[in-house]
């Protein structure tokens, strides 16, 4: 159980976030969206522990995660930001097995091999396993990332907008794959995004940001409503349903 | 990880040729006890250079993901520079401070650990600042030092320069075993202080989010091991002098060998080449060059080369 309550965070005398809490709903996939300078991503840096809060309480089964061992909150929650560029020799297997750090410290064993081939092979990597990262193509190395979180083997899965960077074939299947990963493998997903017709396409739950602050959050049915995007975005939108998705028209 | 073994055998192989070249060559059969009583601390103190250079370096250029940095630019070294002028310029060349090694070197130790630690407090009691924070402050710092010292050597008595100048430039003439001891007492405390830290090496070099994902106290963690390179780096500088870029050689030649992220590696096999480098240096210095040229020019010499030559290859790639 992932709760959030009454949290804030300023950057010098601005307030990024202003007494947001939420709830997070177990093996279901919830999306951030909202315009730029909302507070979403700052959210996001907050849950995933990469910035201090100034107040609130995030809380992991109860807990507030400033409780819990950085190792331990490793093995229950997983974070994948949207820049990865890294300057090392790391082969895609070598990176998956990062992964594996939390769970075995570095000293790899049989079981965390066999997490490794199956991070490989879920997310169809294995042809490339000995290649190095920087030969990979974008998309690619996306893949190998998400697999590393899959070996990582955790019950919540973060990621800053993962779509950044990928056209749209790839963006579809990596959206399918997250829906896969959420219920095949029981996992509860958060997804910061920008393509609102992707959040309503993939997602089962949105929380909108505007200003620091939530201005709607509930299932995706309940929120790709014309006049709570307007009131979002402040621009005008038309929702149409196709093939049992809403799918909103702005320009 | 089997081809890493075998290369770091290799390396491992070499710098023992290295140093029984140092050990034996030119030596009178009639006099290799007293031969090898110079010979044996001048090797030691190179190992242990080369493991606080080796080390220290490969750590730091981890910690700001950059490989051509060298810890020098945290002003430690200037630091170094501008206390040995000091001394001299107020105290004179043939002060025990100078003459005495002993004592200069436990100094010079005392003066860059309390310099680091101050540093570190200064500047991490404020949150939120940065490894870049911290190495532009470093290298303001250098900057401001090297700026006293050059002024001091400029209005130094010329007797006292040459005296000082011979100081400030890497040397292994009388090394003793008890500046070799201190050396390596402060050096096994680093490594157990930081010993878990070190297992995080290879994750920390993923960068923050990806450590802190990980599970790694990666501010803690950061903390800790800049203020065990700021003082290996102190350790080998008031062992054996300045040596700028042999840290940033070691490390570059170690991470073209390797080619991997492994630190027990890139580690292992900086220190074994920095002992090679500095071995077979010294064998060219005292052999070849008969003292005609010193070792801090020699290595100055081939690491500028090489460095130079790394920048062109790297703005090539970009």
């Amino acid at each position: 159980m992932l709760q959030v309550q009454e949290l804030s965070k300023s950057f010098g005398q601005k307030l990024v976030v202003d007494g947001v809490s939420l709830e997070i709903h177990k093996n279901k996939i919830t999306s951030f969206i909202g315009p730029n300078g909302a507070g979403k991503s700052t959210v996001f840096n907050l849950i995933s522990r990469l910035i201090m809060r100034d107040e609130g309480h995030i809380g992991l089964d109860e807990v507030d995660i400033s409780n819990w061992k950085s190792n331990e909150l490793s093995k229950r929650i997983a974070i994948l930001k949207q820049n990865n560029s890294l300057q090392l020799k790391l082969t895609v297997r070598e990176l998956v097995a990062f992964g594996r750090f939390p769970h075995s410290q570095g000293r790899l064993n049989e079981e965390d091999e066999t997490k490794i081939d199956e991070a490989l092979s879920y997310m169809e990597l294995e042809e490339f396993s000995d290649k190095f990262i920087d030969e990979l193509s974008g998309g690619q190395r996306q893949r190998a990332y998400i697999a590393m979180v899959i070996a990582q083997d955790t019950d919540y899965i973060l990621l800053d907008e993962p779509l950044n960077n990928l056209d749209i074939k790839h963006a579809m299947n990596f959206m399918k794959m997250i829906q896969k990963l959420c219920y095949e493998l029981n996992k509860t997903v958060i997804i910061v995004m920008h393509d609102i017709n992707f959040a309503s396409c993939y997602s089962d739950y949105i929380v909108a940001f505007k200003e620091g602050q939530i201005i709607a959050s509930g299932s995706t049915e309940d929120i790709m409503k014309e006049h709570i995007l307007e009131e979002i975005y402040e621009i005008p939108f038309a929702i149409h349903e196709l093939n049992g998705k809403k799918i909103c028209v702005y320009y | 990880m089997h081809k890493y073994n075998k290369k770091l055998i290799w390396i491992g192989l070499l710098t023992l040729a290295a140093i029984v070249l140092f050990l034996t060559i030119n030596i009178n059969p009639k006099y290799i006890q007293y031969a090898l009583k110079l010979r044996v601390p001048k090797i030691f103190a190179m190992i242990l250079a080369s493991i606080c250079l080796g080390a220290g370096t490969m750590i730091f250029q981890t910690i700001t993901n950059n490989r051509v940095l060298t810890p020098c630019i945290l002003g430690l070294t200037s630091l170094y520079v501008m206390l040995q002028t000091i001394i001299v310029f107020f105290l004179g060349a043939s002060h025990v401070l100078v003459t005495n090694r002993n004592l200069n070197f436990i100094l010079s130790l005392i003066l860059l650990a309390f310099a680091s630690v101050l540093v570190f407090r200064v500047l991490f009691l404020k949150q939120g600042k940065n490894v870049l924070y911290i190495l532009l402050i470093g290298t303001i710092m250098g900057q401001f030092f090297g700026s006293i010292s050059s002024f001091l050597q400029r209005v130094i008595d010329p007797n006292e320069f040459l005296a000082l100048q011979n100081k400030l430039f890497a040397s292994f003439k009388n090394m003793n075993s008890s500046i070799l001891l201190i050396t390596v007492i402060c050096i096994v405390l680093l490594f157990l202080y930081t010993r878990n830290e070190l297992k995080q090496l290879d994750v920390i070099a993923l960068g923050r989010e990806h450590a802190i994902n990980l599970g790694i106290n990666y501010d803690k963690a950061i903390k800790k091991l800049m203020l065990s390179v700021t003082l290996l780096v102190g350790v080998a500088t008031a062992l054996v002098g300045p040596i700028t870029f042999l840290g940033f050689i070691i490390t570059n030649v170690a991470r073209e060998i390797f080619k991997t992220y492994r630190h027990t590696y890139l580690i292992g096999g900086s220190i074994l080449i920095g002992i090679f480098t500095l071995a077979f240096a010294q064998v060219l210095v005292e052999h070849i060059f008969n003292f005609s040229t010193t070792l801090s020019v020699l290595i100055n010499l081939i690491g500028g080369i090489y460095f130079i030559a790394t920048l062109l290859i790297q703005s090539k790639k970009a």
